[in-house]
């Protein structure tokens, strides 16, 4: 069967016949962090899919905001130093789902 | 898998919940989880006319699709922040989303009130996008809500943003921010409107579903500088916290604001003044705005105006 991953748009195929939550440990995909979109219709992930269709695995994740609710409102002049972390400037693959290692936070020696 | 309510084929699991819905009952639980926000922290009444900041993405569309069926008056306020091809895209869905419904769109340009598009910020502050973007996105509702008059303004903050939030608060101590985070700011000052977030108790997954079953058309692809975000890395390690404990994310979240954060509400007032430049609110003498303005001014003098800058 067909799976069309997001960001980036791409196609895997795996064996069909099973359970969507199957398909989903073998990605190891959380499914709290996408919908699965067979056709017009969204399933769950105790449904059997089989080996001729295609699913969506679409992410939910949106993001990229600053950790502070609101610092232009009261803590408008002097902005937080934000922590350093690890691979800020380095596009990879977390909104699809995957899972990746938490960044370490860098602390300065003593 | 059955709907909890109706016994029909269910279409989405809320395994926090302990429930699954088809797409009729779950478009009602979505609504009455909006009623029950807006309800539970007095965010608008019937009749007050509200902002919705949008970015034509899942969360905020939806949040707009229920508060325009919902009867109340809105207006859509869509800020412009010029990052490439992802700005021209999301601009367009709102659009798109707003003349299909026959609701008023503002449209503001970052680039024309801050002086540059996002990117050249970016470059210049040498800080995080989303640092300066973030700054500029709440100063410029702000300012938009009080030009127009209107009272408050509702974002798509969902329940993964705010408990990301709070984690990274959290994890590393600002004690400024937590008395601060909770789903309605109210008016401290008569330039400063009410923020609301009446999406709140909505799961990030339950938006999407939202806007999927009502064939909203938002933006699936994310910004393009959104990727190794801190607060991203958050939100991945809260969904993992969730996998093991359905109700994670949730308990952390309605934990702190209901027992937590009155303990963090210092007791001391901050004290507001005006901005000496531009009038707004700043705890300081010139507002953070302002400065990011003359840093982007000083260092990028001719990167104004385009909204798909070439760096």
């Amino acid at each position: 069967m067909k799976v069309v991953l997001r960001n980036p748009r791409r196609e895997v195929e795996v064996p069909g016949n099973r359970r969507v939550k199957d398909v989903l440990r073998e990605l190891n995909i959380l499914p709290e962090t996408v919908l699965v979109i067979r056709g017009d219709d969204l399933i769950t992930a105790d449904q059997q899919v089989s080996d001729g269709d295609t699913i969506e695995l679409r992410p939910v994740m949106s993001g990229g905001s600053e950790p502070h609710p609101r610092p232009a409102m009261s803590g408008v002049s002097e902005p937080h130093p934000r922590p350093v972390m690890s691979g800020v400037s380095e596009p990879h693959a977390s909104k699809t789902g995957h899972l990746r290692p938490y960044p370490a936070s860098r602390h300065p020696l003593p | 898998m059955k709907c909890r309510k109706c016994g029909s084929a269910a279409v989405l699991e809320l395994r926090r919940h302990n429930a699954a819905f088809c797409a009729p009952d779950f478009l009602e639980f979505f609504r009455n989880q909006i009623r029950e926000a807006i309800r539970k922290y007095r965010m608008f009444e019937r009749d007050e006319p509200v902002l919705v900041a949008v970015s034509g993405g899942k969360d905020s569309l939806a949040l707009w699709d229920v508060l325009i069926d919902e009867g109340y008056r809105t207006t859509g306020l869509y800020l412009d922040l010029g990052i490439f091809d992802y700005s021209v895209e999301s601009r367009a869905k709102c659009e798109a989303f707003a003349a299909a419904r026959g609701v008023p769109l503002l449209v503001r340009r970052v680039a024309d009130e801050v002086g540059a598009p996002v990117p050249v910020i970016k470059a210049v502050t040498r800080r995080p996008p989303c640092s300066g973007c973030g700054l500029s996105k709440r100063y410029l509702l702000n300012r938009a809500a009080l030009d127009e008059g209107l009272p408050v303004v509702a974002t798509g903050h969902n329940l993964d943003d705010e408990a990301a939030t709070l984690f990274g608060s959290v994890m590393h101590w600002q004690m400024d921010a937590l008395p601060r985070q909770s789903p309605a700011l109210p008016s401290t000052h008569p330039k400063l409107v009410r923020r609301v977030k009446p999406l709140y108790r909505l799961s990030e997954r339950e938006t999407a579903a939202y806007a999927f079953l009502r064939k909203i058309d938002y933006i699936v692809d994310e910004c393009p500088f959104a990727a190794g975000a801190t607060s991203i890395a958050h939100k991945e390690t809260l969904n993992r916290l969730e996998d093991a404990s359905p109700g994670a994310k949730h308990n952390f979240l309605f934990g702190f604001l209901e027992k937590a954060r009155p303990a963090f509400e210092r007791a001391e007032a901050v004290v507001l003044n005006e901005c000496a430049r531009c009038g707004q609110v700043t705890t300081g003498t010139v507002c953070a705005f302002c400065k990011l303005a003359d840093q982007v001014k000083r260092a990028a003098p001719v990167a104004g105006g385009g909204s798909t800058p070439v760096l």
